[in-house]
């Protein structure tokens, strides 16, 4: 044996190695990653964040620039113009302010036409200013009725469009698998690389069933002995993929809202996890009062392939972020949107 | 130093390929004629075959075969036959148990009628090489400890896919087919069941498994590191100890104070590899069966320790009056 043969040979397997090795990782991103401990050292609770994403991302987290509060006297905008539905008790001028910002939120570059019939302002004729009546509506109603989720920073049109007439998340009911002769071949909704769960295999709609129903999503027992819990490991990969929508959603690690010992319990839960419990029942609703309503108003080309409307999910919002814009407070520039309708209307009987 | 550290064999003893021993009454012969080959030679031993096939071996092969076939035709099915999906998604893809509503009751093909037939053959299939493993070791008048070890493997499959399932009750408990799906599941039923990392049977398996891991270290290599005064020859220097035998154990003393012998090396190696899959398969089973939440049961018995606490105390707010539901 030749004590250098040895060697060249296993030289080149170590080349080959070394090229499969840069393969397999060239689909991960690259080190330094940022860890920021969040909870008791030594358990684990850490949010990790790549600080090379995070810096690509500012300018989606970044609230744009508010007009200048306009006078609040003068005749109400319901007085002057017609068909007022909403923000009537607004002053023309703060009703102006408030068409221009929606304008540059929503439709910027589609401009006032985007709702409005340039003939007449009044009229409802386009679907879209119908929606967005409805979307004003629902404005209000988070921010005054959802504080438990939304606080006092509340949203504005712009915490979801961003710039675009439909905001760049939303989702819709999933199609069917085609099941020819349903003889071979069922996926039970899961086991494809699913954008709505960050590529898992995982069931691909939690939305469905847990955005617009109302189906459990604890399936952990309560108690430490079998004691009647009869939620299956399927139901559980379920909750699985809503919770990986949400951590996506949030750009945040499961430990955000649960501690490391017991994802089921409260005790010793990050407080994130109860705005969580409430951004789910407010997505909820939004997505039952708002916007499956809506159906009959959109034309079919906004519609799902199922013709659904496009509903609202934790990334509708979040985009990314753990709270929409990095919590910039924005909505509190128009107080006009933090009233809901009722409160409002008690307000004028006053 | 550096053919000892090398990953590749050194010495490739050549000479006259062999059959093997002459076999008894009811065996069948053996089949291809054995051959030599370099390159296999700087991994293991240089000699192909003979193979035996037999009954056993046949059986076996059929049955994984369709087992292999069902489940591969169910992923293509599942990318509406596309066989670019089918390469692009594979890692994705699975053949999924019935749904819970089906209990232990026989379903539909495409509702998890396929699972079951595939299930049946599957462990067909590994129960046959199983009594082939052991049927050829006592034709060679070995020892049967590879067949218990495997067998101790064999358990742990059954109790995922068989034992457990029919305790609980329902087919839709057992592991789907498919490789990120069935990593799905598994942090699902820890999910489920609340944190497997306290489940103290898991925790053993890891013990054996790790610590199979260590033992293989260790005593590859002792052995490589003394083969220079024959420490390879490990059986007969069971009873006869030469000086390779001592400095390795004198070695281990220095080092930790204690150390196996020639032949308990290989009694520790085996029993670590074997108890991972036992310890690991009763985990399994208690779970749902006898524990529902193995936090709970760790804090109940003291395991789990308590943690300061950090953050403001957080209440369940499905259980706060007044919120909306």
């Amino acid at each position: 044996m030749k004590p250098f043969q040895g060697l060249k040979a296993s030289s080149g397997v170590l080349a080959v190695l070394a090229v499969s090795a840069v393969m397999l990782l060239s689909g991960c991103e690259r080190p330094p990653m940022e860890s920021v401990q969040h909870g008791y050292r030594g358990t684990g609770m850490v949010q990790v964040y790549n600080p090379r994403t995070v810096e690509a991302n500012q300018d989606i987290h970044t609230a744009p620039v508010t007009l200048p509060q306009a006078p609040g006297n003068g005749p109400l905008a319901s007085a002057v113009y017609k068909n007022v539905q909403v923000l009537g008790d607004l002053s023309v001028a703060q009703f102006a302010r408030h068409m221009v910002s929606i304008t540059s939120w929503v439709s910027p570059n589609e401009g006032c036409t985007y709702c409005h019939n340039p003939a007449n302002f009044a009229e409802d004729s386009k679907y879209t200013k119908v929606v967005a009546r409805r979307m004003i509506q629902m404005t209000q109603h988070i921010n005054a009725d959802w504080q438990p989720h939304v606080a006092q920073t509340g949203v504005t049109c712009y915490s979801c469009h961003r710039g675009q007439p439909v905001p760049s998340q939303v989702w819709f009911k999933e199609p069917d698998q085609h099941r020819g002769a349903d003889f071979i071949g069922e996926r039970a909704g899961q086991n494809l690389a699913a954008e709505s769960v960050k590529l898992a295999s995982l069931p691909s709609d939690p939305f469905t069933p847990f955005l617009l129903g109302d189906l459990d999503i604890r399936v952990s027992g309560t108690t430490a002995l079998p004691n009647g819990n009869r939620h299956s490991i399927k139901q559980t990969e379920w909750t699985y993929s809503l919770m990986t929508h949400m951590s996506s959603s949030l750009g945040v690690n499961c430990t955000y809202c649960h501690n490391t010992n017991s994802f089921s319990s409260w005790e010793g839960s990050p407080p994130q996890r109860a705005k969580a419990w409430h951004g789910i029942r407010m997505a909820r609703d939004l997505n039952n009062e708002y916007m499956e309503p809506l159906q009959p108003t959109f034309p079919a080309e906004r519609l799902g392939p199922l013709g659904d409307t496009a509903k609202i999910n934790c990334g509708t919002c979040h985009q990314g972020a753990y709270k929409p814009l990095n919590g910039a407070q924005m909505a509190k520039d128009f107080p006009e949107l933090l009233k809901s309708a009722a409160t409002r209307d008690v307000v004028a009987k006053k | 130093m550096a053919e000892y550290q090398n990953i590749f064999t050194v010495v490739q003893a050549t000479g006259p390929v062999q059959h093997g021993v002459e076999l008894g009454h009811g065996n069948s012969p053996r089949s291809g004629k054995p051959f030599l080959i370099h390159l296999f030679g700087r991994l293991g031993n240089a000699q192909i075959g003979p193979i035996y096939l037999g009954g056993l071996g046949l059986a076996s092969l059929l049955c994984g075969l369709f087992a292999f076939n069902i489940i591969g035709m169910n992923m293509l099915a599942s990318v509406d036959w596309n066989p670019i999906q089918f390469v692009r998604q594979l890692f994705w893809l699975a053949l999924e148990p019935p749904a819970p509503a089906y209990g232990l009751s026989i379903p539909p093909m495409n509702q998890g009628g396929w699972f079951l037939l595939t299930g049946f053959f599957f462990t067909a299939s590994v129960l046959l090489w199983w009594a082939r493993v052991y049927r050829r070791a006592t034709e060679l008048g070995m020892g049967t400890h590879v067949a218990w070890a495997f067998a101790a493997a064999i358990w742990l499959m059954m109790v995922l896919g068989l034992f457990r399932p029919i305790l609980m009750g329902s087919w839709s408990e057992a592991v789907p087919y498919g490789i990120f799906p069935h990593l799905d599941w598994t942090a699902a039923f820890s999910l489920r069941y609340g944190n497997l990392f306290y489940n103290p049977f898991h925790a053993l398996s890891i013990v054996f498994l790790y610590g199979s891991a260590l033992l293989f270290a260790m005593h590859g290599a002792t052995i490589l590191a003394v083969t220079k005064y024959g420490g390879e020859r490990e059986i007969e220097q069971i009873v006869d100890r030469g000086t390779a035998s001592e400095r390795a154990a004198l070695f281990w003393r220095w080092t930790m104070g204690f150390n196996a012998t020639m032949e308990s090396i290989h009694r520790w190696a085996w029993w670590f590899a074997v108890l991972c899959p036992l310890t690991g398969g009763i985990g399994i089973l208690l779970t749902g069966t006898v524990v529902d939440n193995w936090y709970l049961w760790a804090v109940k018995h003291g395991v789990a320790p308590a943690y300061p606490a950090v953050f403001p105390a957080v209440v369940d707010p499905a259980l706060m009056t007044g919120v909306k539901p």
